[in-house]
């Protein structure tokens, strides 16, 4: 069996975020590179599943520069077997998307695994967009996930309860919080082995741009505390209804 | 994961290969997953955590230099400082039982044992399945290790092994303990002592103050039967124990870089969001120079371990330069926690924050493996060609 497994490479989540060129550009100057978090559950869980016993062939995948190729060596150091690089800044949610299904169908891989959102842009379109690219099913914010012979079962949150999901082959499945309980952290035999596994680097198909910034914001700064005594309610009611307006 | 930032002022991360950062970065995130969460409580009961020796194995920093073929990463020195640095984030005791497994039990195995002594006990020291510790010290031979008084005499195809030695680390849990000792000729050899010979007994070290989250103790040989066969054959003379500091001290350098980080990067944030006077104790000139002084230790620290480990892969490396960065970075460790210490006020010898810890732990380190003043003599040695401490 083969997954195709998206790795983000996105800021750390401590990182200080400044925006440049007039507020369009993201100043990436200072900011260290992690796996974004979601697809590191995703792949820990599927370790976890080939450590059990399962055939599974893992290749990683991403949309970026050069640089990048540091987050996708520590995918192969926890365990995965070898790596696409597509070649390009990746521009919005639909081109990378049209760049993983690209992939997807240059080889008989089996299901494709994304985090639920990036934690850069948290746009969480990524996964609909590969499913509707190859015309397959796709189960996003998953929980729980295991497989068993040809059907792969799920689990996720909805609102009041769990729902349980089982899926053919193939499909696009993306992760989210409970996915495994705690990323696999590389070993050093790990990083040593990731050394001669290989990463294909390919072109992008060139897309019409979908999107483009015109600017980004940063929060408003947090305004000071208010303070309430626990006894007067009816003051704490005026000002989430007149000052914050949130009631 | 999400990883703490500790201080990088002069971009040392830029001079790291993708592979030592990622080195850096998945053995900091173990300590900040293993360590920090139980080390406090394990001080302060002085109970040793020896379940996260087989974790370290597994995690790979026992024997990170040593070759794959005996277990080991095949890492260079880099990597191996880089993993000695995180770990003593941690706390100086589990550094130091990776320091005492690889530099001073798996390399000198490694470096004058037989190919069957190296088959036996490398890969189990590497993954931790086996503790080692170094016995070097006695109760009368710290500093003057060359009038050590554990001797041994020939006997059949044994060695017949007496003597003592002293605060060794691990020697209480130890499986084997690599021993220095001289032959009817005065000869020094390294014998490999493993648990379980008749006569050899390992009492631990109590009412300790520091380090106190690895058990110290004592190698005791009475008439220690021990078999030729583990005697380390390529080796004779001080350079054998000497070797193994070496790379021992090495490692220290670093891992002082680590304590001093973790008290800093505490003191920072405290100075950021302890208030008096109506404002932040980082707006006050005094925290800003106590800070800004720590910050400027830390730095040359970096450099300075940076540098000699890249004259180690070179080879180019003498154990001069060693011992400065040992003594160097040591004491400025202890500055800066000391400083940081002050930062906190009462706080600061609170077992929630780390530094009075790490304080602690350093009163050790700056003795251990040779002392202060020791690496300084040693650095007056070479300056001058006129030894102060050999007669």
């Amino acid at each position: 069996m083969k997954a195709l497994v998206c790795i983000g490479h996105v800021p750390d989540t401590t990182s200080k975020i400044k925006f440049v060129n007039n507020n369009t550009e993201f100043d990436t100057s200072d900011i260290q590179y992690i796996v974004g978090p979601y697809e590191e559950l995703g792949l820990t869980r599927l370790l976890d599943l080939k450590t059990a016993g399962l055939d599974l062939h893992i290749t990683v995948a991403n949309v970026g520069v050069q640089e990048t190729e540091a987050t996708l060596r520590k995918a192969l150091a926890m365990g995965a077997d070898d790596a696409v690089r597509v070649n390009a800044a990746p521009k919005d949610a639909l081109f990378v998307s049209k760049q993983i299904a690209n992939i997807f169908k240059q080889a008989d891989y089996d299901f494709v695994l994304t985090g639920k959102e990036s934690i850069d842009y948290n746009s969480g379109e990524v996964d609909g967009m590969i499913a509707e690219f190859l015309g397959i099913t796709s189960v996003s914010g998953v929980s729980k996930f295991d497989i068993a012979g040809n059907t792969a079962q799920m689990e996720r949150e909805i609102d009041g309860g769990k729902e349980i999901i089982s899926s053919g082959f193939p499909f696009v499945v993306s992760a989210g919080k409970g996915f495994a309980i705690e990323p696999r952290i590389p070993n050093m035999r790990g990083i040593m082995s990731a050394r001669t596994k290989k990463i294909t680097i390919v072109e992008p198909e060139n897309i019409e741009d979908a999107t483009s910034t015109v600017k980004f914001h940063t929060p408003p700064p947090r305004p000071a505390c208010k303070k309430i005594a626990p006894d007067n309610v009816e003051e704490l009611v005026r000002l989430l209804h007149e000052e914050a307006k949130v009631i | 994961m999400s990883f703490l930032q500790y201080p990088d002022y002069f971009r040392i991360q830029d001079l790291l290969t993708d592979e030592h950062v990622l080195i850096r970065n998945s053995v900091r995130e173990w300590v900040d997953k293993q360590v920090k969460p139980i080390i406090n409580e394990a001080c302060q009961n002085h109970s040793s955590p020896n379940y996260l020796i087989k974790q370290m194995g597994e995690l790979g920093v026992l024997g990170s230099f040593i070759p794959s073929k005996y277990g080991g990463g095949g890492f260079d020195k880099i990597a191996y400082g880089l993993m000695m640095q995180e770990l003593e984030a941690g706390d100086s005791a589990i550094r130091s039982t990776a320091s005492v497994q690889s530099s001073l039990v798996m390399y000198p195995i490694f470096l004058f044992g037989s190919e069957q002594q190296k088959q036996k006990y490398l890969p189990k020291l590497a993954t931790g399945e086996l503790v080692g510790s170094f016995g070097l010290t006695e109760p009368n031979h710290g500093s003057d290790p060359s009038a050590m008084e554990t001797k041994f005499v020939s006997d059949g195809g044994n060695v017949i092994l007496n003597g003592s030695k002293m605060w060794i680390t691990n020697a209480p849990i130890a499986d084997i303990a690599v021993v220095w000792a001289k032959d009817e000729t005065g000869k020094i050899s390294g014998l490999i002592v493993e648990r379980g010979f008749d006569g050899f007994t390992t009492p631990e070290t109590h009412n300790k103050w520091s380090l106190r989250a690895s058990a110290t103790g004592e190698l005791v040989f009475d008439a220690v039967k021990v078999p030729k066969e583990n005697i380390l054959p390529n080796i004779a003379g001080l350079k054998g124990p000497m070797t193994c500091l070496n790379s021992a001290r090495y490692g220290i350098a670093w891992g002082a870089i680590g304590a001093a980080s973790d008290c800093y990067s505490v003191a920072l944030n405290y100075a950021n969001e302890r208030k008096q006077f109506g404002k932040s104790i980082s707006a006050f000139q005094l925290t800003q120079k106590k800070l800004a002084e720590m910050l400027t230790k830390i730095t040359a620290a970096q450099l300075m371990a940076y540098r000699v480990g890249q004259l180690l892969d070179l080879e180019k490396a003498n154990p001069q330069q060693i011992s400065m960065i040992k003594r160097h970075n040591v004491n400025m460790a202890l500055e800066v926690a000391r400083e940081a210490r002050q930062i906190l006020g009462a706080m600061g010898i609170s077992g929630d924050y780390p530094v009075m810890r790490h304080i602690m732990n350093l009163e050790s380190v700056i003795t251990y493996e040779g002392t202060h003043d020791i690496h300084l003599l040693i650095t007056g040695y070479d300056i001058t060609g006129v030894s102060a401490f050999n007669s």
